[in-house]
């Protein structure tokens, strides 16, 4: 379904945040990007919906080579590929329902869009979004007045609302506490197990990517260190993902 | 003490102040002829900072965009503009928009209407070409004035106010398959609007006060009558005093409106 060939990233000509990165995912897999801070795990998710413009390689998704697209394509293929984030970035000003809504625009024709207004449709559609992450009842709320754990919901919901085939999420628990943590993973599992969605997920710790990963590639400045099932992390291939002087934690 | 210490003195000040204007202007004799005299340029100085300021946000707006735009062309039009403006006085733009920008159009206007003449697109004498410079009066002049220069000041507020919201905005829109402008009407505007409103409002206080410089064109705005009355009856103090009293009256209650706007911004949902 999505095939990454031989991807290299070079900031401003210096920095090399991606070295000839190739793998492939799955339709339907659940995949956890692991790695230190500044390993390129970002960078990766960001290219693959060409948020940053790869130096080389090929990314070829369903068919589709997403490296050459002209925006016009990179547009299309973007509705269906969501994205939830660290910050959650969504508008704090706007109401709750307003975010998730945004999820939709992608599909409304931009003249159209100038004027404010959804179909009921989607409104409805925004709705069962937020039930479906137990937060219907916020839906009217701002969205800084809700926690961050129901911020991150509204991100998810969002995504959901593209209708996408695959999620990036781009370390969508490293700004929550543990306990909400389990919860944003359970509803990326929902989504996963449920509607078949493909999920590339980076993610910190490694207990997380233990419970809901099927599979796990680790980046080390820039390079793929490890592709495989995350039972087959030992302390070896440990120390050479984290370094020599990581110790596991959580 | 304290309680004392942290009255606005100032506002207690200015109040007492405007009591005794608003007494003498009942009970004095020459207090009531200056007031009658200046107070009807009021009705002038504002059409004139209202107009010009709606032209000069619209200014300002599409230069910010472009002062952001990809395109070198349209960036380095926008930045020229805006660093021409900056650099010179604002009563010299007055001057050379009344006397070199609108003449030079106006001649411009004519050359086009003479052209479609000759290529037999209209009569030899058209409303192109019987259009003359005196038939712009100086109120419109001083309006494009103060637009234009206004407008620059407003473009670095617009600017400051879109380069504000976060990059993780522009990200989250992108990667929702967002156009530029529906990225740019949906989530970066609205944002920026909210931030720039208050910064906008003392624009136009800034404004209403400059206006006064258009009496060096000759429009009875209430700077230019009060200068002429006092000129002829030599009442200088009193018709100074009452000029520095309206323009602070206008002033301290348009601010009021101001951080009135802001407290409301703050709390306030879309």
């Amino acid at each position: 379904m999505l095939s990454i060939q031989n991807l290299t990233k070079i900031y401003d000509g210096k920095v090399l945040a991606l070295d000839n990165v190739s793998f492939e995912v799955n339709k339907g897999e659940f995949l956890a990007i692991i790695g230190l801070s500044g390993s390129g795990k970002s960078t990766l998710l960001r290219c693959i919906n060409r948020l940053i413009e790869p130096t080389s390689g090929q990314i070829i998704w369903n068919n589709l080579s997403i490296t050459t697209s002209s925006q016009e394509e990179m547009r299309f293929i973007r509705r269906k590929i969501g994205m939830v984030f660290q910050h959650f970035n969504l508008v704090s000003r706007s109401k709750v329902i307003t975010n998730v809504l945004s999820g939709r625009l992608g599909y409304i024709n931009p003249t159209l869009s100038l004027i404010n207004r959804f179909p009921q449709s989607d409104v409805e559609l925004a709705i069962k979004q937020l039930e479906r992450v137990g937060i219907a009842d916020q839906a009217y709320k701002r969205a800084d007045e809700l926690s961050g754990g129901q911020q991150q919901r509204v991100g998810v919901a969002r995504a959901m609302m593209q209708d996408p085939e695959m999620i990036l999420a781009d370390e969508p628990v490293a700004s929550l506490d543990p306990v909400l943590a389990h919860s944003i993973m359970q509803y990326l599992e929902k989504l996963n197990k449920e509607e078949g969605v493909t999920i590339l997920c980076s993610l910190h710790f490694l207990d997380l990517v233990h419970e809901y990963a099927d599979r796990a590639i680790a980046l080390n400045q820039g390079k793929l260190m490890f592709d495989g099932v995350p039972t087959e992390i030992d302390d070896k291939k440990f120390k050479n993902i984290y370094g020599q002087e990581a110790k596991r934690v959580g | 003490m304290d309680r004392l210490a942290n009255l606005p003195w100032w506002a207690i000040l200015i109040m007492l102040a405007s009591i005794l204007f608003i007494y003498s202007f009942i009970t004095d004799e020459i207090y009531n002829e200056v007031f009658n005299k200046i107070v009807v340029g009021i009705r002038l100085t504002i059409t004139v900072t209202s107009i010009a300021y709606l032209f000069a946000i619209t200014i300002g707006l599409l230069t910010g965009l472009g002062q952001l735009s990809s395109n070198i062309f349209v960036r380095n039009l926008a930045l020229l503009y805006v660093q021409v403006i900056r650099g010179v006085p604002i009563i010299v733009q007055i001057f050379y928009t009344a006397f070199v920008i609108v003449p030079a159009v106006i001649t411009l206007i004519n050359l086009a209407g003479d052209q479609l003449a000759i290529m037999g697109w209209l009569k030899t004498e058209n409303i192109f070409t019987k259009l003359s410079v005196r038939e712009v009066n100086f109120i419109t002049r001083g309006i494009i004035a103060l637009a234009i220069s206004y407008g620059a000041f407003s473009a670095e507020i617009f600017r400051a106010g879109i380069q504000s919201i976060s990059s993780g905005q522009i990200e989250a829109a992108q990667a929702l398959g967002l156009t530029r402008f529906q990225s740019l009407r949906f989530i970066i505007l609205p944002q920026a609007i909210k931030r720039v409103l208050p910064p906008l409002g003392n624009d136009f206080i800034a404004m209403l006060k400059e206006s006064s410089l258009v009496s060096v064109l000759g429009v009875n705005e209430i700077t230019h009558l009060g200068k002429k009355y006092a000129a002829a009856s030599f009442r200088f103090p009193e018709t100074y005093n009452t000029l520095a009293f309206l323009y602070l009256s206008m002033t301290l209650i348009l601010s009021m409106g101001v951080k009135a706007m802001e407290r409301k911004l703050k709390t306030g949902s879309e």
